[in-house]
Formats: structure tokens, sequence, C-alpha cells
């Protein structure tokens, strides 16, 4: 390759980049059906803003990159920052060791407040404790329910896991289920096997566990269709997250089982599903609120000294059923990915 | 390893008529040595070994429909291990096919999507980009002699971040809209994604491409100028230059063929569950070259062949829906797993001791 080949080359990439685009959207290579047109532009309702002097929250969770579950936390949050004039720092990691580094982070900048996710509560004790003795207040969220007084946490917003599994399982035994699968996205993820665990509590049916590789969606749905025919007496799969339902849904009728599909979290495609009645129904934890309300709850107790629950009780977000029932009310929220 | 670098090329075809045999040197060995001395020979006794088990340990492997799901997992990982292994004949890594399939199922939708244009706009801009990403490792690695491991770990994470970051930027969310209405979708998904009846068993149709794509690398390997070119590059890249191989476009086309395979699969990925999830892929590299090592292709580059990342790919498919069918604890599911692959690893290297052993 000589260079005056390649110079002209690089020069000419955009232009042709340009062309090439425009000539696509002219030459009539639109799609008429479906895309971003066809999103009704569903401009969220602008609130007011706190007129209190700005501070400064840190959100530490232990989110793994790229989940739409904590997505929503995060724009709960963010939702809170803008009305309370608050700066948000959001960060996250997976591993415990990396997230309490995180906190300490946090800390050294300072900041009037922390909201945290207790996945591994003994990794988090020291931190948590250091944040105290510098006088910033910790509140916790999602992860924890049964740890956050003993850390000595203000307060806590969220759902059981366990809570949520047990309802679950009722809700199986009313649907008349016998035998049922909960399929694990991460195996070795404490909060997807306390879902698991809890459903077995309450399910008075027969309920196995299956491993699937979760970053892999063709093999979640050959491993899901390879236990629905090793089975064939499965009449319900539970999937704890709203892509690993759909992918269950396709498994289900892939394999012609007659196995129903139900599911913890809730997204867009996971309404649309529900309203068709390919997915009958969703445990939904409310994430946007645990964001939302973690952060605002500093807001709070700085500006005016209040707890909820008065640093005994957790604030529940939920379990909340999301069926066919109520779908509609809940499907204009998650098209914009805030439900 | 270099004794070992010569035999790949020898094709094991009845003995071509009329060829003279002047002295000992060039004497056919037994067919039965000659036989073993071929890369894929390990992993195809491996593989019906793995089979022959389970088809009796999991009653429910032996119906039709349980094998063209074994077949499709397979497929999906094959079709990927197949110019992963070429390019590893040809002595490179490539650390970013994993995350790769995805960008390239990402492209796709969110430019459809978002410019609301015919999906298969979207497919072939995919397919530009993702053989950028290919044509991006390849010019790194030659251009500045670093190993290949390095280039594409940067790769990897560069992609990584870039879809997360790029699908938050665009769509607000961590996962692309539903494409599943737009024009050309269904066109799309019956090239990508359909499947069709074979005795009354729905069979995927990325099984044929997998299968189609294997013959063709096979013979690319084995009968084409080109083949030969991927052998020398991964033998010695010095001696290759010096006789006259084209070192640099050979390697640079072949991290360009693992891009046109991650935007198949991605393509496929798109088609069959209509929305992708920005996060997936991390980890399937390691399984594509896995499955690469296992058939046979040596990590140190010169050796391999196209057919055995076949039976590679098809024993990873067998053992882990295999451990379904059987319904084993799937708590042991990874150990298993794990197990499995060092046996069958283990079969490969005897026989290929056995094979060279004179």
């Amino acid at each position: 390759m000589d260079s005056s080949s390649r110079y002209r080359s690089r020069r000419m990439a955009p232009l042709v980049a340009v062309v090439a685009a425009a000539a696509m959207t002219l030459a009539g290579c639109s799609s008429s059906s479906g895309g971003k047109k066809a999103e009704e532009s569903n401009a969220g309702a602008s609130a007011g803003k706190a007129t209190t002097p700005r501070m400064t929250v840190a959100l530490v969770t232990h989110q793994s990159q790229g989940d739409t579950f904590w997505d929503i936390v995060r724009k709960g949050a963010e939702a809170a920052a803008a009305k309370d004039n608050i700066k948000l720092i959001y960060s996250a990691d997976p591993n415990a060791g990396n997230q309490a580094g995180l906190v300490q982070n946090a800390i050294d900048q300072k900041v009037d407040g922390i909201a945290i996710t207790l996945a591994k509560p003994d990794a988090l004790k020291d931190v948590v404790k250091k944040a105290k003795n510098a006088n910033i207040p910790v509140v916790g969220l999602n992860s924890g329910v049964s740890e956050w007084q003993k850390l000595g946490l203000m307060e806590f917003f969220g759902q059981d896991e366990t809570v949520a599994g047990e309802a679950l399982g009722k809700r199986l035994n009313a649907a008349g289920a016998k035998n049922a699968i909960c399929v694990i996205q991460e195996q070795g993820n404490i909060g997807l096997t306390q879902r698991c665990d809890g459903v077995d509590k309450t399910f008075n049916g027969k309920l196995q566990t299956l491993n699937v590789n979760g970053t892999d969606m063709p093999s979640v749905k050959s491993t899901i269709t390879a236990k629905l025919s090793q089975d064939k007496s499965i009449d319900y799969v539970v999937a704890l997250g709203a892509p690993f339902a759909l992918t269950a849904a396709q498994a289900a009728s892939d394999s012609g089982s007659k196995a129903k599909v139900a599911t913890f979290d809730l997204n867009k495609d996971l309404t649309t599903a529900i309203d068709k009645g390919t997915i009958q129904f969703a445990v939904d934890q409310q994430p946007y609120l645990q964001g939302y309300l973690a952060v605002d709850s500093l807001w709070l107790y700085k500006y005016n000294g209040n707890y909820s629950g008065g640093g005994e009780q957790p604030v529940l977000t939920g379990p909340a059923f999301v069926d066919k029932s109520n779908v509609d009310r809940v499907a204009a929220f998650a098209a914009k990915g805030t439900r | 390893m270099g004794m070992t670098q010569q035999a790949a090329p020898a094709v094991p075809a009845p003995p071509a008529p009329g060829r003279k045999e002047t002295d000992g040197r060039t004497r056919q060995q037994p067919l039965p040595l000659r036989l073993l001395a071929r890369p894929e020979i390990g992993v195809f006794l491996g593989a019906v070994a793995v089979y022959i088990f389970f088809l009796v340990a999991a009653p429910p492997v032996r119906e039709g429909s349980a094998m063209a799901n074994i077949l499709y997992q397979s497929s999906t990982i094959g079709i990927m291990a197949l110019p992963v292994a070429l390019l590893m004949i040809g002595g490179e890594f490539d650390l970013s096919s994993g995350v790769a399939v995805v960008t390239s199922a990402l492209t796709a939708s969110m430019l459809a999507y978002q410019l609301t244009l015919n999906v298969w706009m979207g497919v072939i801009v995919a397919l530009l980009v993702s053989l950028a990403v290919g044509f991006f490792n390849g010019w790194m690695v030659v251009r500045t002699g670093l190993p290949s491991f390095l280039v594409t770990l940067g790769t990897f994470l560069i992609l990584q971040g870039a879809n997360l970051a790029v699908t938050k930027l665009v769509t607000g969310n961590v996962a692309t809209d539903d494409i599943s209405s737009m024009d050309g979708f269904d066109q799309a998904r019956k090239v990508f994604a359909s499947s069709f009846e074979v005795g009354g068993v729905a069979v995927k149709i990325t099984i044929v491409y997998w299968l189609v794509f294997a013959a063709l690398a096979t013979w690319v390997l084995l009968r084409t100028k080109y083949g030969n070119w991927i052998f020398a590059v991964g033998g010695n890249k010095e001696s290759a230059r010096a006789v006259g191989v084209p070192v640099t476009f050979t390697k640079i086309s072949l991290f360009m063929l693992v891009g046109f395979g991650a935007w198949f699969v991605g393509m496929h990925q798109l088609f069959s569950f209509n929305t992708v999830q920005s996060g997936e892929g991390v980890g399937q590299e390691l399984i594509y070259i896995s499955a690469a090592v296992i058939g046979g292709c040596l990590l140190t580059g010169g050796y391999g062949s196209a057919i055995g990342p076949v039976f590679g790919a098809f024993m990873f498919g067998m053992v882990q829906q295999g451990i379904v069918y059987a319904n084993w604890n799937p708590d042991w599911f990874k150990a298993f797993l794990g197990v499995m692959l060092l046996g069958a690893v283990l079969i490969n290297l005897w026989v290929q001791r056995t094979a060279t052993r004179r």
C-alpha cells in the first residue's frame, strides 16, 4: 500500500459514509413499519426542582455491566437527583471488594450521603463504619433487607428476594402448577438463588433449578428446550429476568411443551408479551422506586431530618404483580425504560 | 511442535493415481496410522465417546428433536469456531470474537430502528462494521508485531465498553428495541434464523450453514493456494515470507473472516430474538477457542483442520445439553463440562502421540 493512496482513502472515508447514509435514506430503503418513527415521543412529565443548596450523593451498587434492571434503578436515582438539586455520583462493581473500594472513594470525596446495595454485607461492614465516622449518612437499597440494621444503615428500600419468591410460589399454586423449573442465568448469584429458594418454600408442586449461560442467548434457549423435552410434565417455567423469560417462551413453543412462563422483573418487550399472553405474569420489585427513594431519602434527611421506617422497618418496594389485568397501566412506562 | 507442522496439509486422500514411490521417505504409512495422524481424529473419537455416553445415560437424547436441539447449540458455537480455527492455524488469536458478535447485532438493530430503515440496510452496515473490526485487529497485529493476544484483548475491552455505552447513548436503555415489525425482518429471519422440517423434526437453518461453511473451509484449507498460505504463516512467518507468501494479506484476511463469522452469528441472534442485550457475548470467545483447540488446532499455530472444530463444537453442544437431558444436579454443571472437555483433550493428546510414534 503506498502512502498517497492511503491518505486519499482516509480522506474519502467520511465523505463516502455520509453519501452512503443519505443514499440509503433516500433510495427507498426505509422501513414503512416499526422503527423509531413509530415510537411515540412520550415526553415525561416535567416536575419542579428543589431550591435547596446543591448536595452530592453517591450511589454504589453491585451491578454487572449492561443489566436492564440496574439501568432502571439508575434512572430512578437520576430522576430524584434532578428534582432535589443533587449531584449524583453513580458507580458499580459486582465484586464485593471492589464495591467497598468505590464506597471508600465516595467517602474520600466527602459526599453528603451514600446509598449502597448490600449483596455481600460482610465485605461492606468496615467501609460503612468509616462513612459513619465521617458523619456521612448511609442508606441501603435492593439487597440486604435482613442485614441493613446490623450494619447500622439509616433506612432501607427494597424487596426481600425470598419474600418475592414466596409470593410467586403462591401464585403458581393458584395457577394450578404441579411441576416447575427455576431458570438461573448466573450460577452462584445469591439474589437469584434466594428467589428460587423462596419459590420452593411456598410452591406445593415440584421445583427444579436449571442453570443456563446468561451471556449466550442461543445457549439459554437450547438448554431450556432440552430441559422441557427431558421432563415433559413441566408445566411452568420461572425465569429470573425479563430477557430470559422471553427466550423461555420461545423455547416452550419450539419444543411443543405446554409449559407456561412467569418471571421476575419487567421490561418493555415483556409487557408486550404479557399483553399477548405468551408470558403469564411478572413479579415486579419496582427498581425505579428503589433508586428514586434511596436518593430522595438522603435529601429529606439532610433538609428535614426525616427517615423512613424510623430505623426499624425497611421500606418495601415489592413484590408487585403485573399480569394481563393490569399490564396496560404499566406498559407505557416500561416502554420508556423506567418501569 | 515444529515436528507436527508438516503433518496437517498432507491429505489422507486415497493414494493419488500414478504417483511413483521412489524411496522410503515418501512411502505411505499404513491406513490406520495415517488416519490417526489427522488433526481431527482425536476429537472425532472423543465426540463419538461423548455421544454414546449420553445415548446411554440420557434416554431423551435418542429422540430426533433432542438431536436437532443439540446440533443447533453446536452450530451457533461451530460457525464461529471455524474462522477462529483458521485464524489459529494462521498463528493468531482473537479474544474479541465473542463481543464482536454482539457488536454486529447491535449495529444492525440500532441502525435500522433509529433511522427507520429496511432491516437489510442494518444487516449490510453491520457486515461492514464487523469486517472493519477484523481488519483493524489484523492490521494492528501485522503493523505493530505485537502478540494478537494483546491487541485483541484491547479490542475485546473496547467493544465490550462500546456495546454498552453506544446502546445506552442511542436507545437510552441497555437493550435494543424490538425490530420484528419492520420491513425486511421476515425475509432476514428466513435467511438467518428459520427452521425446516425433516421427518417431523424442526431443524434450525444454522446447522446447514455450519456444515456448508465447514466443507468450504476444508476445501480452502486443503485444496487452494490460500489454504497453504494459512499453514505457512502459522508455521513460520519469516520463512513463509521468504518463499513469497503474502503474510500481511493472509493474516488480515483471516481476522476479517472472524469478523464475517461474528456478523453471521450476530445476525442469527438478532433475527431469532428480535432484540439484543448489550452485555451479552462476554466469555464466548473462550468457548470458540476451546472448540478449535479441542478440534485439534494447536495454540502455537501451523497445525489443525476445519473439520476438527466441527466435532469440537459438537462436543460442547452435546455435553452442555446432555447434562440437562440426563437430569444431573445442575450445581455441578460447569464441573461436569470441565471434566468432559478435559477428558476429550486427553483422548486427543493420546491419539496424536500414538499416531506420531514411529
